[in-house]
């Protein structure tokens, strides 16, 4: 399942309405992004999050079925916010339930890595004197993220 | 065609999204872009490093030799930063 919306979320409230009644589930994993107030050396004071609607959902979707094609999932869930948030707002919500611990953790991380490639969303920081400036892509992101690219040619 | 910009390619072309009519001798991305830089300083500086432009066409990512026709919805974006 997958959700883009302005709103916070509430952590335990998902991951007890993820799980359900499936007491086959043995193991999940949690991920959760938040707003950090440094930056490189600047402290900042707000950060945009801004998207493209329709694309977003449908990135989020595919990443979430190629999740799903690769582990054994009881269930997921991907959470992204948009719009103005501040330090310490959450950003980011990834879920992964497994009747194995393994799976669990390998896809909600997988998830993270693809979604931060290939997820249209750009951040704009803000800081307190008012200046501001959009976050610049980074490359240990693309790498994080083609790890999966090489493990899945090596399966 | 719709053409969508987001974040700094969007401040950059002032415009959010366009209308426009396709010329007959566009058929690529690359031929797209080209014809955008020649209409304005704007769109010359959002397009001077395309080494730093992604590009979606009807919301999925493509490479600028891709062919496009009237109707598609073409989307220009910096490297994604969400997460």
């Amino acid at each position: 399942m997958i959700r883009v919306q302005q709103e916070d979320f509430d952590v335990g409230q998902e991951i007890k309405s993820l799980r359900g009644n499936d007491t086959g589930i043995g193991g999940i994993c949690t991920f959760i992004g938040t707003v950090r107030e440094l930056t490189s050396d600047k402290a900042i004071s707000s950060m945009t999050l801004e998207h493209y609607p329709g694309m977003t959902e449908k990135a989020l979707g595919d990443i979430e079925i190629e999740a799903n094609a690769r582990w054994s999932l009881s269930g997921s869930l991907i959470i992204h916010r948009y719009g103005k948030l501040e330090p310490g707002d959450q950003i980011v919500l990834v879920v992964t339930a497994s009747p194995h611990r393994e799976a669990a953790f390998e896809a909600c991380q997988f998830l993270m890595d693809w979604l931060k490639t290939k997820a249209p969303f750009w951040k704009l920081e803000e800081n307190k004197s008012g200046d501001h400036g959009w976050v610049d892509a980074n490359s240990s992101d693309d790498v994080a993220a083609n790890r999966w690219n090489e493990a899945k040619n090596k399966g | 065609m719709k053409l969508i910009y987001f974040a700094w390619v969007r401040e950059k072309t002032g415009i959010s999204e366009e209308d426009i009519n396709l010329p007959s001798e566009v058929s690529t991305v690359s031929q797209l872009v080209e014809w955008l830089i020649n209409r304005g300083d704007n769109y010359q500086s959002a397009f001077a490093d395309l080494k730093v432009i992604k590009v979606a066409v009807n919301q999925d990512y493509v490479s600028f030799d891709t062919s496009i026709k009237d109707g598609d919805e073409v989307a220009f974006f910096p490297p994604v930063t969400g997460g």
